[in-house]
C-alpha cells in the first residue's frame, strides 16, 4: 500500500512482518511497517471481522492494534521498530488481559 | 519520587517552547512524549527527515531549529515514548508508562501540549483498508519517506491536503485527483471575516502550495458533496454526487480538532467552539484551566497551528515560572507582551481559514444511517439517532446504550459524531448534547502493567 523512496530514507531496520522479513527505514513506526509489508488487513475487527488498516497513525483511531513481540493489543503506530521486532495481525475478539 | 516545577506532556511546537521557556527561568522540568522523537505530529521525526526535499520548507527549518533548541537546552528532563496515562490533578501525580516499565512523576504545575487530531469523516466506506486519513500519510512521508502505491486520490478540505499535495508531488507521488468538499459560497463568507492583510505571509504560503500542488498535474473538482468509498475487502473506487473514479488510495481530511482526551478526563471546564465547531477547554489568556494546577498550550487549547502554539507555550511557561514565585506579575506581564503580539499575528488568518473550511453538516452528522461512526464496536449513525430517539441524551448515555465510545479508542474518533447525531435527532445544540467524559487510563494498560507500577522508579 506504501513504498519506501530508499534515495532519501535507507530501509536498514530488518523487522518482521507476519513471519516474513522486511527492511524498513530507522524511526518508521510498527503500524508503518504493517503498511509497507502490503497485507490485506492487519487486524478484522471483533464484531463483524472486518479488515482494517492503520487509519490515523497518530494514535487516534485504534486500528493498528496488533501483537508485537508476542504482546498482542498494542498500539502499532505508537511503538518505533527495532531490529528483529516481530510484527504480526490480530484478528477476532478482544483479547484477555486489557482494560480497554 | 522526583518533584518538578512543570510536568509538560507532548513534546510538539507547544511544549518545546514550554520546556524552553521555563528551562531558561530555571524552573525543573519534565518533558513527556509518547513519540521516539520531539517534534510533535506537525515537526514529527524532523530530526531524521529535514533533509528529505520533499519536506523542505516550514517544517525542515523552523521545525529543525525547535528540536534542535529542545535537545541543547539543559535542566529539560525530557522522557520520550512514554505514556501519561493517568493524571491526579490534585496531587499534581503523573502515571506513566516508558521504554523501561512503569512510574510515577510529580510536578507543581501540569501543562497539557496534547495537540491537534483530524477531525473524523465518517463517509460510507471510511473503514476500508486503503482508506486513510491525509494526515496519516504524511506521517509516513515524515516517519519513513514512503509514499502511497496505486491511483491516489485525496478528498476533503483545509491547509493540510494543498500541503500534502505539494509534499507528495516533491515526493514523486502527485495525487491524481483532489475531491475538494469546501461547499460554494465558503469563499464569500470567509473574506467577510478578514484578517487577509495580517495574514498576508500565511495566505501567500497557502496559495504557493496550491498552485505546486495544481502545477504537478493534480485535477480538482470542487464543491464535491455526498462522498462514499466503495470496495470489498479494501477501497477500488471513490464515488460522489455526480461521480465516481478509481482509486487505490484514498485520503480523507476535514480539518482538526483539539486533542481533548485528557483534558476531558480530568473533568476540565470546556466549551463548544462555534466557529471551529469543536469542544475547547476553557482558558485564560495564560493557557489555565479550571483546575488550579493544570494550564493547557497549542493545538489542544484550540485550532492555532505550529506559530500560534509556540506562542501559547511560552506564554504558559512564564505563569508558571510567576506562579512557583520565580517572576512577579510585572516581569511575567513584561516578557509575555513579544509572546502576545506574536500570538495576534499568528492566528489573524485563523478567522477566514475557519469560515473558508467549515466541515459541512453532512461531516458533522453523516446522513445515512448505515454510516459506521464508531469504528471500534462498529456502531453505526442509524443506531445512534435510534438511541437518541429512546431517550439518549448525550454521548455518555449512548455509550451506554450502544458501546460506541467503550471500544479501545475510547471516543476519540466517534465522539464529535455522536454528539452531533444526538443533537440532531432530539434538534438540540450540539453544546447541550454535551462532551464525552472518558476515564483513565487514558491508553489502554495492561492488569499486568498496573500491577508492577513501582513507587519511585522514574520510567
Ligand atoms: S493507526 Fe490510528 S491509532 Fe494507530
Amino acid at each position: 500500500m506504501f513504498a519506501t523512496r530508499p534515495e532519501f530514507r535507507p530501509a536498514t531496520v530488518e523487522v518482521l512482518v507476519d513471519g516474513q522479513p522486511l527492511s524498513v527505514p530507522e524511526g518508521a513506526s510498527a503500524a508503518a511497517a504493517l503498511l509497507l509489508a502490503g497485507l490485506a488487513a492487519s487486524r478484522e475487527t471483533p464484531v463483524s471481522g472486518a479488515p482494517r488498516l492503520p487509519y490515523c497513525m497518530m494514535g487516534v483511531c485504534f486500528d493498528c492494534l496488533a501483537e508485537i513481540d508476542g504482546v498482542a493489543n498494542r498500539q502499532a503506530c505508537m511503538v518505533t521498530v527495532r531490529p528483529g521486532m516481530r510484527i504480526a495481525p490480530q484478528c477476532g475478539a478482544r483479547l484477555a488481559g486489557t482494560a480497554a | 519520587m522526583k518533584e518538578f516545577d512543570l510536568a509538560i506532556v507532548g513534546a510538539g511546537p507547544a511544549g518545546m517552547s514550554a520546556a524552553l521557556e521555563a528551562a531558561g527561568l530555571g524552573l525543573s522540568v519534565l518533558v513527556l512524549d509518547e513519540q521516539p522523537a520531539p517534534g510533535g505530529q506537525i515537526f514529527r521525526g524532523v530530526e531524521r527527515a529535514a533533509g528529505d526535499p520533499a519536506l523542505a520548507g516550514e517544517y525542515a527549518v523552523a521545525g529543525a531549529l525547535l528540536a534542535r533548541r529542545f535537545r541543547a537546552m539543559p535542566n529539560i528532563d525530557y522522557r520520550p515514548e512514554t505514556t501519561v496515562w493517568h493524571i491526579d490533578a490534585e496531587a499534581g501525580l503523573l502515571s506513566l508508562r516508558g521504554p523501561r516499565g512503569g512510574g510515577m512523576a510529580r510536578a507543581a504545575r501540569i501543562l497539557l501540549a496534547t495537540g491537534a487530531q483530524e477531525r473524523p469523516v465518517p463517509v460510507p466506506g471510511w473503514t476500508l483498508p486503503g482508506v486513510m486519513s491525509a494526515g496519516a500519510a504524511q506521517i509516513m512521508l515524515k516517519q519513513a519517506g514512503a509514499v502511497p502505491e496505486g491511483r491516489l486520490v485525496l478528498a476533503g478540505q483545509g491547509p493540510l491536503m494543498w500541503l500534502l499535495a505539494a509534499q507528495l508531488a516533491r515526493a514523486g507521488k502527485p495525487p491524481a485527483l483532489l475531491l475538494e468538499t469546501t461547499p460554494r459560497g465558503a469563499l464569500r463568507r470567509a473574506l467577510a471575516r478578514g484578517g487577509l492583510w495580517r495574514g498576508r505571509a500565511m495566505l501567500a504560503k497557502g496559495a504557493a502550495l496550491l498552485w505546486e500542488a495544481r502545477r504537478s498535474g493534480m485535477k480538482v473538482v470542487s464543491g464535491v458533496r455526498g462522498l462514499r468509498a466503495e470496495g470489498e475487502g479494501r477501497v477500488r473506487r471513490v464515488a460522489w454526487e455526480g461521480g465516481a473514479t478509481e482509486c487505490g488510495v484514498l485520503l480523507l481530511h476535514e480539518g482538526v480538532i483539539p486533542s481533548t482526551h485528557v483534558s476531558r478526563a480530568l473533568g476540565l471546564e470546556h466549551e463548544w467552539d462555534e466557529a471551529q465547531l469543536c469542544w475547547r477547554p476553557v482558558l485564560d489568556g495564560w493557557g489555565a484551566s479550571s483546575a488550579p494546577r493544570i494550564a493547557i498550550a497549542g493545538d489542544g487549547g484550540g485550532i492555532g497551528g505550529w506559530q500560534a502554539a509556540v506562542e501559547a507555550g511560552a506564554l504558559a511557561a512564564l505563569d508558571a515560572a510567576h506562579r512557583a514565585g520565580r517572576l512577579d506579575a510585572a516581569a511575567r506581564d513584561r516578557r509575555a507582551a513579544p509572546h502576545r503580539a506574536a500570538l495576534g499575528a499568528a492566528l489573524a488568518l485563523r478567522p477566514f481559514l475557519d469560515a473558508l473550511h467549515a466541515p459541512s453538516p453532512a461531516v458533522l452528522a453523516p446522513p445515512e444511517d448505515a454510516t459506521l461512526v464508531c469504528r471500534c464496536e462498529e456502531v453505526t449513525a442509524g443506531q445512534v439517532r435510534q438511541a437518541a430517539r429512546l431517550g439518549a441524551t448525550g454521548p455518555n448515555q449512548v455509550k451506554a446504550y450502544l458501546r460506541a465510545g467503550m471500544g479501545p479508542c475510547q471516543g476519540r474518533m466517534c465522539g464529535a459524531t455522536v454528539a452531533a447525531l444526538v443533537a440532531e435527532t432530539r434538534g438540540i445544540p450540539v453544546r447541550e448534547a454535551g462532551v464525552l467524559r472518558p476515564r483513565a487510563p487514558y491508553k489502554p494498560i495492561t492488569v499486568g502493567e498496573l500491577a508492577d507500577l513501582p513507587e519511585e522508579e522514574p520510567a
